[in-house]
């Protein structure tokens, strides 16, 4: 796959909740490696997109391919299980972790499809189940030591700090092999520092494991500073996309953010 | 860390073999024919407790499907079993397997639309469940009515009920420690988020509920050829109730918890005998005791460990759940 195909499509999505349309006729291509970050006010949709691209929600209209190699396929519709099984991964606004369980355990359930074996290795504990088991949670622990949780693996996820349990949040999602990253307000709630400590983080996993990133963020300068391309959504619609500083200028975002002048 | 694993493992190890040779001893009893017929029911009931208690667990607490139809599959299992072994004379081991396959297939037939709700509801709909499936058999004519089904041969021994216990209880410790088992872990704890990382959800609740019906099956053919008569009355929601006890009190997904609440629960209505009349109402408040002193239940979602077991003797070990 060369470099800046369109890795995904998104061709006039609308999404209506009865008389509500959250998102109106939206377009956007991703293209292979780049980190685009979603913008808007409160209520704007973005997360309303986030759960069209993973199957939280079938479009009312519009369609969204995903490119693999050289074959397109059409993923909206599909149950969310298959979508990440396709190769797209989120997190989420308001953290979902599996409370009661491990760390390690949150990060092992996420391999659970892609170093699968059938139940019978599991009833019989066949030397198939103890390798892969293995090689599960060994995979696992390396991911929660790249994102600095190694040493908390066997706590249970509600006792973990509220930036920790973001970037374990970020951990499961990359165990499940995405190729798409979506991240939903990875910074929510964290101090300036904890904020330095995340973009180094996104730029960190972005290179290893070569991720296309769709970020959506309050923090505008976290924002400014990570992204190459933005878009911004204001009442369900695109009102701008660029580079950041052709968003800083737009006259049309400042007026979605700040009103118009009077 | 992991020499600590190793450590509990090898304590795990005794555990395994203390309740082997505790095993081996009962049997000897049992085989020297010294047991009173009185206890070796009691033993008999008991296994088919945890048989029925570790497979709602499987659904109930780790899955985190509310079921209140328990009673239902164990009375399916029940009747398909006894009317193979009145009517076809196949062996026993047969007639079982049989019963509990035919409790999956239900389970499965039902769970399909029941498991897209959830909580308060899917209690609801499973306890409607139980309900029909109960008077159904008291409305059709193979299984007699309410006048209940009589004959059937008492082929059940306590071996056969102590091999499938735990033939259940290793099936299912053994499903809990695999991807397949954090799988459904997963769904007790977010289901959304289970979704997103990958799991068909609907695969496995359903596969839960199969599972789990299917164990109550084969529960409910070996209740029958140990009574030798069984009625609508013997599986009515006040059973799926009392197996939902057990559960609940040894601690919603602890297998082992589920063991020893069946014990206590089947050992305490015995030993209160000798209080006569007041007998439940101890039993009630020893309930409510509980409860009030420990909601999570005995063991809460933890497996019994002997690591544990000296820890808390030598004080200062006790964990939070």
């Amino acid at each position: 796959m060369t470099e800046n195909q369109n890795i995904l499509e998104a061709n006039s999505l609308t999404m209506s909740f009865g008389g509500l349309t959250a998102v109106a006729n939206l377009s956007f291509c991703l293209r292979k490696g780049e980190l685009v970050g979603l913008i808007g006010p409160n209520g704007a949709g973005k997360t309303t997109v986030f759960n069209m691209l993973t199957g939280v929600y079938a479009p009312t209209e519009g369609s969204i391919l995903l490119n693999q190699g050289d074959k397109k396929q059409a993923i909206s519709g599909l149950p969310p299980y298959k979508i990440t099984q396709k190769g797209i991964a989120r997190t989420f606004q308001n953290i979902r972790l599996f409370n009661k369980l491990s760390v390690l355990d949150n990060v092992r359930i996420a391999f659970h499809f892609s170093r699968s074996y059938s139940m019978f290795h599991s009833f019989f504990l066949t030397p198939l189940f103890w390798r892969e088991e293995k090689k599960i949670t060994a995979d696992a622990t390396e991911l929660l030591a790249l994102l600095r949780l190694e040493e908390r693996k066997n706590d249970l996820a509600k006792n973990l700090s509220y930036g920790e349990m973001r970037r374990l949040e970020i951990a499961r999602a990359l165990a499940t092999h995405p190729q798409i990253l979506l991240l939903d307000e990875p910074a929510a709630g964290m101090n300036p520092q904890e904020t330095e400590e995340l973009s180094e983080l996104i730029n960190l996993i972005r290179e290893k494991f070569s991720l296309t990133i769709l970020l959506i963020e309050h923090d505008m300068s976290l924002v400014m500073k990570l992204c190459e391309k933005i878009m911004v959504l204001d009442y369900g619609m695109m009102i701008a996309s660029g580079t950041p500083e052709e968003i800083c200028h737009s006259k049309r975002v400042i007026e979605a953010y700040l009103g118009e002048e009077v | 860390m992991a020499q600590q694993t190793k450590k509990n493992s090898t304590y795990d190890g005794y555990i395994a073999l203390a309740s082997a040779l505790l095993l081996l001893i009962l049997n000897l009893i049992l085989v020297s024919g010294k047991m009173p017929a009185y206890y070796s029911g009691i033993l008999g009931f008991m296994g088919i407790n945890i048989i029925l208690a570790v497979s709602l667990n499987l659904i109930n607490g780790i899955a985190g499907q509310f079921s209140l139809g328990h009673a239902g599959f164990m009375a399916i299992g029940a009747y398909v079993s006894a009317l193979i072994s009145i009517y076809l004379q196949w062996p026993f081991i047969v007639a079982l397997l049989c019963g509990g396959l035919a409790a999956a297939f239900i389970g499965i037939l039902i769970g399909l639309p029941t498991l897209r709700l959830k909580g308060d509801y899917l209690a609801i709909a499973t306890l409607g469940l139980g309900e029909i499936i109960r008077v159904v058999i008291l409305n059709l004519d193979i299984t007699k009515g309410a006048r209940g089904l009589t004959g059937i041969p008492r082929t059940t021994t306590i071996f056969w009920v102590e091999a499938i216990a735990i033939i259940t209880v290793i099936v299912t410790i053994n499903l809990m420690r695999s991807t397949h088992g954090r799988a459904l872990l997963s769904i007790r704890e977010d289901e959304i988020a289970a979704e997103a990382m990958g799991i068909n959800t609907t695969y496995y609740k359903v596969f839960a509920f199969a599972t789990g019906a299917f164990f109550a099956g084969i529960a409910g053919g070996l209740f029958a050829h140990i009574m030798g008569y069984i009625a609508p009355k013997n599986f009515d929601f006040m059973r799926s109730i009392e197996i939902l006890v057990i559960v609940v009190l040894g601690g919603l997904g602890s297998i082992t918890g589920s063991i020893v609440a069946t014990i206590v629960l089947t050992v305490l209505p015995e030993a209160l005998r000798g209080f006569a009349q007041y007998r439940m109402v101890l039993y009630s408040a020893m309930l409510i005791m509980m409860m009030l002193f420990r909601p999570q239940g005995l063991l809460g979602t933890r497996e019994l460990k002997v690591s544990d077991v000296f820890k808390f003797f030598s004080g200062g070990g006790e964990r939070d759940d």
